[in-house]
């Protein structure tokens, strides 16, 4: 059990080996050293991502006890993916007017007030967090990997900029967060109640003898809807949904991607562990309440998403509630649960977080005097001077709205299927017409860089002085039109074997395989 | 392999234009096209389906398997009309572009050339997924067309062009993928995403609720894309801000996408809530005929004119599908074609008018005839193509089509839930095409020369038509001609096929007319003889 345990935190320990050195690396007074960091940090993330296939063997996975085994391989490989991404966009990015000024030797460096290791040791902490979620077995790890997740984004946000905006951003993320962990700290607890254990596997076989009983008890069904309800905040689903626009707009672009992704990503995988327990594995269909609380917060989240991001001037607002519309389209596929639904669900996350990032990445490559820009009026013409972020935005948009071939059509289209191979096709519709409604804004992102002639105001903008943000968007954006050719190959990396049924099946036939050599 | 190499060689096409310098893109773009064309006739020459219901040009491999999703491609007659009249109308389209395009030179015509891939791929897809993403695709570069090259208007009309068509092919992807959910509960869980398994699982094992949804979230896809009266606002708007290419390729090919969507898949899908709904779905075409008839009376803007005739015109087209019987679906095949060709033509003639006096406006300028005979040649020519003179292409198929209807009913020739009311009604859109057609010829063409004040002679065009823009028009005029006095060519060719897609309407048909016509159709014909 222990040992078990230990193996499948192996690429998380890979993660934490990087932390320590980052953050020793971040205080060194060597220029050059310390401009290494970033590249030093996707060194173990790769690294991470590369020891999953080796850890979370096929046959590894058979013989865990964890509730959803076949879900950290992909996940994880997922998540050190779109992280590259994510830390390709920073690179000079971090510390950028103090590393400066010592550059220019108008200041010394001083390790007290160097951002730059620990901006990374939150991320690579934050990262480890969603692993961590993704190989939980009980509530209280559950728990604490959904924690360090989020943590390490509150000061993510606190220290992206100088400015008093980010701060306010901190503290209202600070504050809400903590209260969505409380909330759903205490529907972990009445589930314990309901139950009597803490272990998943275990809670799973609880409630089965529940509903054999004549239903699953209404203590475990409100602490399963606290749970969720809380989670949403991760997955910034409505009603959960409220600071997101604050506080992306508040981050600086690189953090604004970073909390499009990485707890989202926490929370759906929170999310599909949670629900798992509720007898869905054996092919039980929801309780009602909580079946109904997902539909209302999927119908609330796209809806209120895509209508809220019609009304944004600001570029970061809009992209913040098109990423809340974004978890709608998500909660479908959780919706359709276990099979085509998680297996969606996983593509989904990787195809919109390539795409979120593109977007994100396409702001972080402009500037304007030093600030980034904020208005949708200074994308404007944005073609004429810089052709590759105008065509990467609206590739990335593009990809977003779901259109084909684009990459996110295809992540769209298994999320449909799955919802209507459940028998959802109400919802399917729903999430069609909010397709319909985000077209509206998508559109004006690829129109107004594209067709638009520059205005005074888009007239001053100019490229971020590295060029790493715009060689992640530029090759982001080429991924959306290239990877759907070798969609088969992603889909199967993505495909969850997840009924138990065939779960036992492999594992017995692994067993019989091993009886037989054996011999 | 002809199906694969019709559909990639425009994007070679467009990976030519990229690399090559901009000065040569219409160049590339122009024999891109030819070659397209010559490709498309060997495939015709080649095609074993004319005159028999069988498939040919096939090809398919392998995608994602866990969905049952398989690539495949083929053609049947019907697809391989529209293919030759895509790859027809496109050379000169580009050719068309040559001196109203002068900058975003690359971008012009690599989009042209993607919308030619995308049109292409359209009629000859055999999978939904391919046929979906096609018919997706076709909106992107007709977006940008608009967007970019457009006139004065053009933001709203490119937002609104694609928001519409977005909307309702989204509903369409929503039924296709129930359809093919449908359809691997029946066969164990195996998907497929063929449209011939599909359509038979549909015509077979789905209930007659079941089928009047999927006739519903299917009429909204196509019947924006047609566009069917009351979702047809964006059609005038787009044609009439986009350009000349843009107007010809949208009237000429991408209507035609709503229709044979329609062709395709509602009717062979469907049948049973065809027969029901049938008379519904007319009703729509037949206020769309004559609204939109009336709307093109009292229009002072030429383009927006012919754009509205589209909407009328098209009406006759939906009419004769519905008719549910040989001649009326074959008129209505006819009938794409010939709207293709004639309206196509109106939009260059007018596109190479704007060029000249930069109004469209039939108030400030007339009389052009004295000025410019060979284009008021040509424009009389193809308004009589249009209204429908006999002897001329669109009067055969606008005759088939309306006949098809009188006769489609009780006591007709053919069983059928349409009657000779519907035929009466609709042809009085005839009448009023005959009669806001003419006038615009009249003003624009004849009486007293009047011309938009500024001065005309500047630019390299010259004052009438130049070989440039004959060469455009003649191979549309000898077209139309031709399938004018022997439209047979079209029309034996399809036959077979179109009999195919009917046979399964005969028992509906016949039951139908024994109940004296459908509950539906009786309140709505309110004791029509």
């Amino acid at each position: 059990m222990m040992m078990e345990k230990l193996w499948f935190v192996i690429p998380e320990v890979v993660l934490l080996a990087g932390v320590v050195i980052v953050a020793i690396l971040g205080l060194v007074s060597s220029t050059w050293l310390r401009s290494r960091v970033p590249w030093v940090t996707m060194i173990f993330v790769i690294g991470a991502g590369v020891s999953f296939p080796l850890v979370f063997t096929d046959e590894a996975v058979s013989k865990s006890t964890m509730l959803l085994p076949g879900l950290g391989r992909p996940m994880g490989m997922i998540a050190c993916v779109i992280a590259v991404c994510l830390l390709l966009l920073t690179v000079g990015r971090i510390d950028r007017k103090y590393e400066q000024a010592i550059a220019e030797g108008r200041d010394r460096f001083d390790p007290l007030r160097s951002n730059k290791g620990e901006y990374y040791v939150f991320f690579m902490l934050s990262l480890a967090g969603l692993m961590l979620t993704c190989s939980a077995n009980d509530l209280i790890w559950l728990f604490l990997a959904l924690e360090l997740t989020s943590l390490p984004t509150y000061v993510m946000v606190a220290m992206s900029r100088g400015s008093r905006r980010a701060q306010e951003s901190a503290m209202k993320y600070f504050f809400l967060g903590a209260m969505s962990a409380a909330m759903f700290l205490y529907g972990f607890a009445l589930l314990y109640g309901a139950t009597g254990t803490v272990e998943l596997s275990a809670m799973r076989d609880a409630l089965a003898d529940q509903a054999a009983d004549g239903g699953i008890s209404m203590l475990a069904v409100v602490g399963m809807m606290l749970a969720l309800l809380g989670i949403g905040f991760k997955l910034a689903a409505a009603p959960m949904h409220l600071y997101a626009a604050d506080v992306y707009e508040g981050a600086a672009v690189h953090v604004t991607a970073v909390l499009g992704f990485i707890p989202k990503a926490g929370g759906a995988v929170a999310f599909m562990l949670l629900l798992s327990t509720m007898g869905w594995l054996d092919g039980a269909a929801l309780p009602m309440p909580i079946l109904i609380l997902l539909w209302v917060m999927a119908v609330l989240t796209m809806t209120l998403g895509n209508i809220a991001a019609l009304l944004q001037r600001s570029v970061k607002r809009m992209l913040a509630y098109s990423s809340i519309s974004h978890s709608g389209y998500l909660l479908i596929g959780i919706i359709a649960g276990p099979g085509l639904g998680f297996s969606a669900v996983l593509l989904y996350l990787f195809v919109y977080g390539l795409a979120n990032t593109g977007a994100f990445a396409v702001l972080a490559s402009l500037q304007r005097e030093g600030r980034e820009i904020e208005s949708i009026d200074d994308l404007a013409g944005l073609r004429q001077k810089h052709p590759g972020s105008a065509i990467a935005l609206a590739i990335t948009s593009g990809s977003l709205l779901g259109f084909p071939p684009l990459l996110g059509f295809w992540g769209k289209l298994a999320l449909f299927i799955a919802g209507i191979a459940s028998g959802h096709i109400v919802l399917v519709l729903i999430a069609a017409i909010n397709s319909a409604i985000s077209a509206w804004y998508y559109l004006r992102l690829v129109g107004l860089p594209l067709m638009s002639e520059p205005s005074e105001r888009s007239e001053t903008i100019d490229r971020d002085s590295s060029p790493w943000p715009r060689f992640t968007a530029i090759g982001l954006a080429a991924s959306m039109v290239v990877l759907p050719i070798f969609l088969a190959g992603i889909q199967d990396e993505t495909e969850l074997p997840l009924t138990s049924d065939e779960a036992d099946a492999v594992a017995l036939t692994d067993d019989a395989d091993q009886d037989s050599s054996g011999f | 392999m002809m199906s694969w190499l019709l559909i990639l060689l425009p994007l070679v096409g467009v990976l030519g234009i990229i690399a090559a310098p901009a000065r040569l893109a219409k160049v590339t773009a122009l024999l891109t096209t030819l070659v397209v064309f010559g490709v498309s006739i060997a495939a015709a020459v080649g095609f074993g389906g004319w005159g028999n219901g069988t498939m040919g040009l096939t090809g398919s491999f392998q995608w994602l398997t866990n969905y049952g999703i398989e690539i495949q491609v083929g053609a049947d007659s019907v697809s391989l009309v529209l293919v030759l009249l895509t790859t027809f109308l496109m050379p000169l389209a580009v050719l068309g572009s040559f001196s109203s395009v002068k900058d975003r030179l690359r971008e012009y015509y690599g989009w042209l050339l993607g919308l030619q891939a995308a049109m292409i791929g359209v009629f000859l897809a055999r999978d939904l997924v391919l046929f979906y993403v096609c018919f997706e695709f076709t909106l992107v570069p007709m977006f940008f067309l608009i967007a970019i090259y457009g006139s004065t208007n053009r933001a709203r009309a490119s937002v609104k062009f694609m928001i519409y068509t977005f909307t309702g092919s989204l509903i369409t992807l929503a039924a296709f993928l129930w359809l093919a959910w449908s359809a691997s509960q029946a066969a164990d869980g195996q998907w497929t995403f063929a449209i011939a398994d599909l359509t038979r699982h549909a015509t077979t094992s789905l209930a007659a609720s079941e089928q009047a949804w999927l006739l519903l979230a299917l009429l909204i896809g196509f019947g924006v894309k047609v566009p069917i009266f009351p979702v047809h606002t964006w059609l005038p708007l787009a044609h009439t801000e986009a350009p000349t290419a843009g107007s010809v390729i949208l009237a000429g090919v991408l209507l035609k996408l709503g229709t044979y969507g329609l062709y395709r898949f509602m009717l062979p899908m469907c049948p049973e809530a065809v027969v029901e709904w049938a008379p519904v779905i007319a009703i729509l075409a037949i206020i769309g005929i004559i609204y939109a008839a009336l709307i093109c009376w009292i229009q002072t803007d030429v383009k927006k004119l012919v754009a509205y005739s589209s909407v009328s015109h098209l009406g006759f087209c939906i009419l004769g599908l519905f008719a549910l019987n040989p001649m009326g679906l074959e008129g209505s095949i006819l009938y794409m074609v010939n709207h293709g060709l004639s309206t196509g033509a109106l939009f260059f003639l007018i596109g190479m008018m704007y060029e000249r006096f930069h109004t469209r406006d039939m108030r400030a300028i007339g009389g052009l005839a004295g000025r410019m005979p060979i284009w008021a040649c040509f424009m009389v020519f193809f308004v009589l193509a249009s209204v429908g003179l006999p002897g001329l292409n669109g009067f055969v198929s606008e005759f088939l089509c309306l006949i098809a209807v009188f006769t489609a009913g009780e006591g007709g020739a053919y069983p059928g839930v349409l009657g000779p009311w519907y035929a009466a009604i609709a042809a009085l859109g005839m009448i009023f095409a005959a009669m806001y057609l003419l006038i615009m010829v009249g003003k624009i063409v004849f009486g007293p020369e009047r011309l938009p004040a500024g001065n005309h002679d500047d630019g390299p065009l010259p004052k009438d038509l130049g070989v440039r823009e004959i060469v455009v028009l003649v191979p549309l005029a000898v077209l139309c001609l031709v399938l004018g006095v022997q439209p047979w060519i079209i029309i034996d060719g399809t036959s077979a096929a179109v009999a195919d897609t009917l046979a399964v309407y005969q028992p509906l048909l016949e039951q139908a007319s024994q109940q004296t016509g459908s509950a539906v159709s009786n309140a709505l014909a309110g004791g029509a003889p």
